[in-house]
């Protein structure tokens, strides 16, 4: 007998119905949702006794039966434990994770602009640390997950969105990788940390992996959603130099007479003719629901962003669409799921030499000359030029920007279409085959007309050449197969997961070379390229396997084995295999926790896999490879010119660089997980480290190369701390913080050990040509400053050019320099807070960085005598840190003073926001979202320069990032 | 089998070796390895310099080459702030000095790629081609021209380092075989016998193309070395210093009349008195160092760039008063040699970093000969450089006679000596006059910024002494003496720990 239960589901807090929850019934495979209105109807025969309820976002509920009728009211869940996370080739539920894994769904996204999606999460996690590059509209990120793991392979992580690995190659035209991926498309990150869980990615795992999965369509009513955003950037601050009074009395002071007379009667700030209010725009609509009765989900997005950089003339507009099906057929036996991601961007990138150039050239000096040549700008002139230009000196920074026209567009487009199929006659089978592609093309233009000074009168063959007219283009056609079986069973209290796959990965570029052309469209002689068409690429495959096993659902057990083969390596070394297992024990299900109120979860995680790298390394060099010379390289012999045949240097026995990592986690929760989090400590070594090294003069046809040599070790602690100090009918206060430890090493670096060699130099700056200011060495962590230590007088002030005689050999030379800090943060530190109090929303987010050093190289560069009273007969502007030291310049050791090298420890306000939810417009329908937001509202650091998070630690002149007011109405339908 | 990748279009050495055209691009690399610094002119994207670890710039042959024998002497000093490069005039280098790392490299790479030519060129592999004769014939004349440009590296080294590792073609590129060093006295014999077979192969002198070795390059280089065999060996070897200089001096070659003329835009022309040349041409051969460097950095001040051939001048290197004081006045009128530009610049140098301070140079101009117009790009002149020219060799033969080289005799030396000054405008010496100390400070007349300065005084044992001392020396004003093992430099740090064979010179 048969009878129809019916009920509503509500939220416990909001009281508002719920659409889409999942009613099933307790031990058998029948379910139905609720409507638009929470209502549901199920059929169930009279000895059901229980409803089980569960939906996104909210803990599952289990009902026992009393009538038939039955109203449930959901508890928002606090720790996500039931969440479902998206893991390598397959999902798993929060809590029977075995691997380090953070995930961060959209209600967690940091509110405000976000252009790329990396930024929905920077500060969010602990271990991993989000860097926007610099300030310009749609700029990358560098992201680091527990340090990385490699030198001079790559430390990016792989990012895979929606089952597509995408390649990190920047392509022309375009921003960064990320840029053309709608934010407001994405429904979470998985994050994975360990190489427990990042080993089913193998090979391109060392730094870790970041899963995003997209917005997919529910079932239910179709839901429109709107949403816009106005944004008002403006810049924090300017880099403080001489103001122009400043500037003329240090002139008058320190000058010649002949220097004294070069200077000019106006009074300009050059950053501030430089950049301007930005202003932007961001518009996305959506419709997701699911058509064919209930069959088949969709969403559909667009999305239309403007955004004005703060340096004049650069601009950003993309035009994004989205497509999402994931059709069910075969009684929900056969799973497709298709996305297509499709965006244009048109960038116009301005000429970033502004930025130095604002900041070097004389106050004195005009912007217009008042007279017409080089389009009116004021330059230093030298008549006795055929150009007419003080060759090396800075050009108008003004005349820099709005002469230069560099408008790059890119088109890219991802998808992918996944089958997942049941087995009809062993359902516990499922077979899964995902095809996807990754295609992008890039082209632009660079042109400079024929009078602007940037690019004025250059001869060549005795004709004047003036202005640019520059192409570029490139095409990406990434494809990849994948294939794989899962075989799930539950024997009794054993539980089997077993996954077994096939991948198939292509990575092909195609570069059109150009020859150059000035304004008019002349070809500028002997630039024609020998090819037209250069064609990188290089291919991967892969097979691997994965069983999860638990017992009792309280021990669970991960064992993964992958191996890679990659066309980077000789074929005896070409294939890498990466093992990984995990322990996880949920000591809270044991029977001594089981009944404590106190601790509402405690999972014990205990984590070792091996993972590989081949990324940032040439794609053919285990062969020499010869390569012709261009036209502008070729030699005399006899009355000919011949082009040259250059062997290319080459490593036969590269092989994969391998990491190891150990990690013990654990996930605690108490008091019904109002305080939550976990805590990891992990220990990352890296062997056969990708590292360039110096080849034995003689032997090789370079003398460096990439090679498999050296070991460097990363280890760390994370933690993470959620507390939810109040929740109640009308008011929810979050709090969230996390902190991650991780200590950088070097441990080898050659082949033969020798504590006479210093390291392997990196980081070139500004001043002088060819100075690196950092080093890899043993017994350091990498990128460590090499510097000169300062003597300082005995009122604090540094004495110009006298250093300390560290080795005591009576002079000071190379011998004399020694590793002080490093760029990488000991610490860093994310802080959020949210309160809800009935519909104002408010909240914060914050990060801070401790123990990260920075090169000032913007001070170590121009506040010098020599640089501001220049040698070649033109004065320069420098930063006002001259005025403190009083260094007069000159000398090939001051640049490497420690003097430059200053603490950039810092605390920066990202995110305040406001919001508040206007409730129905209309009788039924009409969701009204207002949210004001501001980022990037303070910085507390005793850094001097202008903003002290430097990637890479080297801080010169880099596009500033602003401070952005935003205004966003979100609508729902 | 998915896995095999190839580039599509670079090709293997196979794939380079099977034309004979293919043949000649690649011993076009082994000569151009000297004057450029990668595959792109005027410089390669990073990382793609020929050389790495030093900018690319500053990455080329004669520019290094020429920072290690000028630099360090009296003739040269220089502004720049580049990390090592002020350690040249300070004489204060260390085995991790950048500039020296960069030298040795080039060094060791040009005869690398030598080593790949004439393991590629050797009569076996070259029987298997199925070339015709004629084109057999040229690339055996490349390969004996490979082998020449080899020993004048390993010459280079002998004179620098000392003590190099040694490859020849018999060793495997690529392998994990260590190079070893065979010491300078075997190292020299190496050479010798080398350019001795060399003789008997080459082309007679000035009947090659021009820029490539023929016998009278090869006379140059054994007269050079046997002047300079004492420093190297400990044994003098002044009579075939005499012998081999007299070959050159009576092939043919002829002194080109007019001194000011030597290092001109279009000094390709003056093959009478050029052995061979470096060749640089302003479209077709572009880089940042060579002759580029050479008439950049020399102009500063208030120098117009525009009488140099240039498009601006980079502010860098001048002269001591050492070497102004060798002329009897710096105007020119007396000897035209003496080309200072001295408006606007001191004589005495307080601060080596100052551009002012220290005459300027002037001998080195991106100007037509006749014509006096600038050469074909205001940024990388035309100008060729010559590594032998007849001037050194009627030096060397004058100062192996000097020192008791037998098959000479005084009276030609003298004449030697007399045509140079004749040429030069300047009064002529009796034999009374003729020393070896009137011929070093002949040479630093005749030869200054060329490239021999540091050679000639480790010759007279005045390069780290306190018997000669000049502005800057040791890095005190009026210079001090230095340690006599700085007379070689230091194997480069890079090396040495790369490679676990070598031994470091004495001290460093």
């Amino acid at each position: 007998q048969t009878r129809t239960i019916s009920g509503m589901v509500s939220d416990s807090k909001t009281g508002e119905p719920l659409a889409g929850v999942t009613v099933s019934i307790v031990g058998r495979s029948l379910a139905t949702l609720t409507d638009s209105s929470g209502t549901y109807h199920i059929f169930a025969g009279s000895s059901v006794s229980a409803l089980q309820f569960s939906f996104i976002g909210y803990a599952t509920q289990t009902v026992k039966l009393a009538g038939d009728r039955l109203d449930v009211s959901l508890v928002p869940e606090i720790a996500n434990l039931e969440s479902v996370v998206v893991i390598g080739y397959g999902t798993a539920k929060k809590k029977d994770l075995t691997g380090s894994v953070a995930l961060v769904t959209s209600k967690d996204f940091n509110k405000g602009q976000a252009t790329t999606p990396e930024q929905l999460i920077a500060g969010k996690v602990a271990g991993v640390q989000i860097t926007s590059n610099n300030g310009a509209p749609g700029s990358g990120s560098t992201i680091r997950i527990r340090g990385g793991a490699s030198l001079n392979a790559s430390n990016d992580p792989l990012i895979v969105i929606d089952g597509v690995p995408l390649s990190n190659d920047g392509l022309s035209g375009s921003p960064n990788p990320l840029a053309l991926i709608n934010p407001n498309d994405i429904e979470s990150f998985s994050i994975l940390k360990d190489a427990s869980a990042t080993a089913i990615y193998g090979s391109r795992a060392s730094n870790g992996v970041i899963l995003i999965v997209t917005k997919k369509g529910r079932r239910g009513k179709p839901v429109i959603n709107f949403n816009t955003q106005f944004s008002v950037s403006k810049l924090p601050g300017y880099a403080d130099v001489l103001s122009a009074d400043e500037f003329r009395n240090y002139i008058n002071t320190n000058g010649d007479a002949a220097q004294i007379a070069l200077m000019g009667k106006a009074s300009t700030n050059w950053q501030k003719e430089i950049y301007r209010t930005g202003i932007g725009s961001d518009n996305n609509l959506s419709v997701s629901g699911a058509a064919a009765k209930g069959k088949l989900p969709y969403r559909i997005s667009v999305g239309y962003l403007k955004q004005q950089g703060v340096l004049k003339t650069s601009d950003l507009e993309r035009k994004s669409a989205g497509i999402n099906l994931s059709p069910s057929l075969l009684d929900d036996h056969l799973k497709i799921d298709i996305n297509v991601k499709a965006a244009r961007s048109d960038a116009r990138f301005a000429n970033t030499g502004a930025i130095a150039a604002a900041v070097n050239f004389d106050p004195t000096q005009p912007v217009y000359s008042g007279g017409n040549r080089y389009n009116g700008y004021y330059e230093w002139l030298d008549p006795s030029a055929v150009s007419g230009l003080k060759s090396l000196a800075p050009r108008n920074p003004v005349g820099l920007l709005m002469d230069y026209n560099n408008n790059g567009t890119n088109i890219r487009s991802i998808g992918n279409i996944q089958f997942d199929y049941k087995f009809h006659f062993l359902p516990e089978l499922r077979a899964n085959l995902n095809l996807g592609y990754d295609v992008a093309h890039g082209y632009g233009k660079i042109f400079v007309n024929d009078s602007a000074a940037q690019k004025y009168g250059s001869v060549v063959e005795g004709k004047q050449y003036n202005g640019q007219a520059d192409k570029y283009a490139s095409w990406r056609d990434n494809g990849l197969v994948e294939f794989y079986l899962n075989y799930t069973r539950l024997f009794n209290r054993h539980k089997i997961d077993l996954t077994a796959g096939y991948g198939y990965y292509d990575f092909v570029t195609r570069n059109i070379n150009f020859a150059s052309y000035d304004a008019s469209g002349d070809l500028i002689p002997k630039t024609t390229p020998n090819f037209a068409l250069d064609k990188p690429r290089y291919t991967m495959l892969s097979y691997y396997g994965r069983l999860n096993y638990s017992f009792n659902d309280r021990y669970l057990l991960t064992a993964a084995l992958r191996t890679d083969g990659s066309s980077k390596f000789n074929s005896n070394n070409r294939w890498g295999i990466f093992p990984s297992a995990a322990f996880a024990w949920k000591l809270k299900d044991e029977a001594f926790l089981k009944s404590s109120s106190t601790v509402s979860d405690l999972k014990l995680r205990l984590g070792y896999g091996v993972t590989g790298q081949q990324d940032g390394i040439g794609n053919f060099d285990y062969i020499s490879y010869y390569n012709l010379s261009s036209a502008t390289a070729t030699y005399q012999l006899g009355d000919q010119y011949y082009q040259m045949y250059r062997p290319g240097g080459y490593y036969y026995e590269r092989k994969w660089e391998q990491t190891t990592t150990y990690n013990a986690g654990l996930d605690y929760g108490f008091i019904n997980n109002r305080i939550y989090g976990s805590i990891d400590v992990y220990y990352k070594k890296t062997t056969d480290l990708l590292n360039e090294i110096n080849q034995p003069a003689g032997t090789n046809f370079t003398n460096k190369i990439v090679a498999n040599i050296g070991s460097m070790e990363n280890r760390g602690v994370e933690f993470l701390l959620n507390v939810v100090p109040v929740q109640s009918k009308d008011l929810t206060w979050n709090v969230n913080f996390n902190a991650t430890y991780n200590k950088n090493q070097i441990t080898k670096l050659t082949v033969v050990d020798d504590p006479s060699y210093p390291g392997a130099q990196n980081g070139g700056i500004t001043g002088g040509v060819g100075n690196l200011i950092q080093i890899h060495s043993v017994n350091y962590p990498r990128s460590s400053f090499y510097v000169l230590q300062q003597v300082y007088n005995e009122a604090g002030k540094p004495v110009e050019g006298v250093f300390v005689d560290r080795n005591k050999e009576g002079l000071i030379n190379e011998n004399d320099f020694y590793r002080y800090k490093n760029p990488d943060p000991r610490f860093f530190l994310g802080l959020g807070s949210s309160v809800n109090y009935k519909k104002l929303s408010a909240g914060f987010s914050a990060r801070a960085n401790i123990g990260n050093y920075v090169y000032n190289n913007v001070i170590s560069a121009t506040a010098l005598g020599t640089n501001i009273l220049n040698p070649l007969k033109y004065l320069n502007n420098g930063s006002s840190d001259l005025l403190l030291t009083g260094f007069a310049g000159g000398g090939d050791k001051l640049i490497f003073s420690d003097y430059y090298i200053e603490n950039a420890s810092f605390l920066r306000m990202d995110n305040i926001y406001l919001g508040y939810d206007f409730g129905k417009l209309f009788p039924q329908t009409g969701n009204l979202r207002m949210n004001l937001s501001a980022q990037n509202v303070f910085v507390i650091t005793k850094y001097k320069g202008l903003d002290p998070e430097v990637q890479g630690g080297i801080d010169n002149n880099f596009y500033p990032r602003p401070r952005v007011f935003v205004l966003g109405l979100n609508l729902d339908f | 089998k998915k896995l095999d990748r190839l580039p599509k279009n670079d090709i293997t050495a196979g794939q380079v070796y099977s034309t004979p055209q293919g043949y000649i691009e690649a011993a076009a690399k082994v000569y151009g390895a000297y004057a450029l610094t990668s595959n792109i002119g005027p410089a390669s994207p990073p990382g793609g310099g020929d050389i790495k670890g030093i900018d690319e710039g500053f990455s080329d042959f004669l520019r290094l080459f020429w920072g290690a024998q000028e630099l360090s002497t009296d003739e040269a000093v220089i502004a720049w702030g580049d990390a090592g490069i002020q350690d040249f005039h300070n004489m204060n280098w260390s085995s991790s000095n950048p500039f020296l790392t960069g030298l040795y490299y080039r060094s060791l790479y040009q005869i690398t790629l030598a080593n790949d030519f004439i393991k590629n060129a050797a009569d076996e592999v070259l029987n298997a081609k199925g070339f015709g004769a004629a084109d057999v014939a040229n690339i055996v004349s490349f390969r004996n021209e490979a082998r020449f440009l080899r020993a004048y590296q390993y010459w280079a080294l002998l004179d620098l380092f000392g003590n190099p590792p040694f490859v020849t073609e018999n060793d495997v590129i690529g392998s994990n075989a260590l190079p070893k060093q065979i010491g300078r006295p075997a190292l020299f014999a190496y050479v010798e016998s080398e350019l001795k077979e060399l003789e008997n192969l080459l082309p007679n002198a000035r009947t090659s193309d021009y820029g490539r070795a023929d016998k009278g390059a090869v006379w140059a280089l054994l007269a050079r070395l046997y002047l300079n065999a004492e420093a190297y060996t400990g044994t003098a070897r002044y009579n075939d210093a005499v012998a081999y200089s007299k070959k050159v001096a009576d092939a043919g070659y002829s002194l080109v009349g007019n001194y000011q003329n030597l290092m001109r835009a279009d000094n390709q022309k003056n093959t009478n008195e050029f052995i061979l040349t470096i060749n640089y041409d302003g479209t077709r051969t572009q880089n940042y160092g060579g002759t580029t460097f050479l008439t950049h950095a020399a102009v500063g001040g208030n120098m117009p760039a525009a009488q140099f051939g240039i498009d601006g001048g980079w502010g860098g290197i001048r002269t001591t008063k050492a070497l102004v004081n060798l002329f009897p006045d710096p105007s020119g009128n007396t000897d035209k040699r003496a080309q200072f530009w001295t408006s606007g610049q001191l004589l005495e140098i307080n601060d080596q970093t100052k551009f002012e301070q220290g005459y300027a140079i002037t001998k080195f101009k991106n100007i037509e000969m006749v014509s006096g117009k600038p050469g074909s790009n205001l940024t990388f002149p035309d100008m060729d450089f010559p590594i032998f020219r007849l001037a050194e060799q009627y030096l060397i033969y004058a100062e192996a006679v000097l020192r008791g080289g037998t098959g000479g005799d005084a009276s030609t030396a003298l004449g030697y000596i007399n045509a140079l000054r004749t040429r030069a405008g300047a009064a002529t010496v009796g034999s009374g006059q003729l020393t070896t100390d009137f011929v070093l400070d002949e040479r630093a007349r005749e030869l200054y910024w060329e490239g021999f300065r540091r050679t000639d005084l480790i010759r007279y044992k005045r390069f780290t002494t306190a018997g000669y001392l000049w502005p800057w020396k040791g890095g005190t004003v009026n210079g001090k003496a230095v340690e006599d093992w700085r007379n070689v430099y230091p194997i480069p740090v890079a090396d040495k720990n790369a490679n676990p064979n070598l031994q470091q010179n004495p001290n460093y």
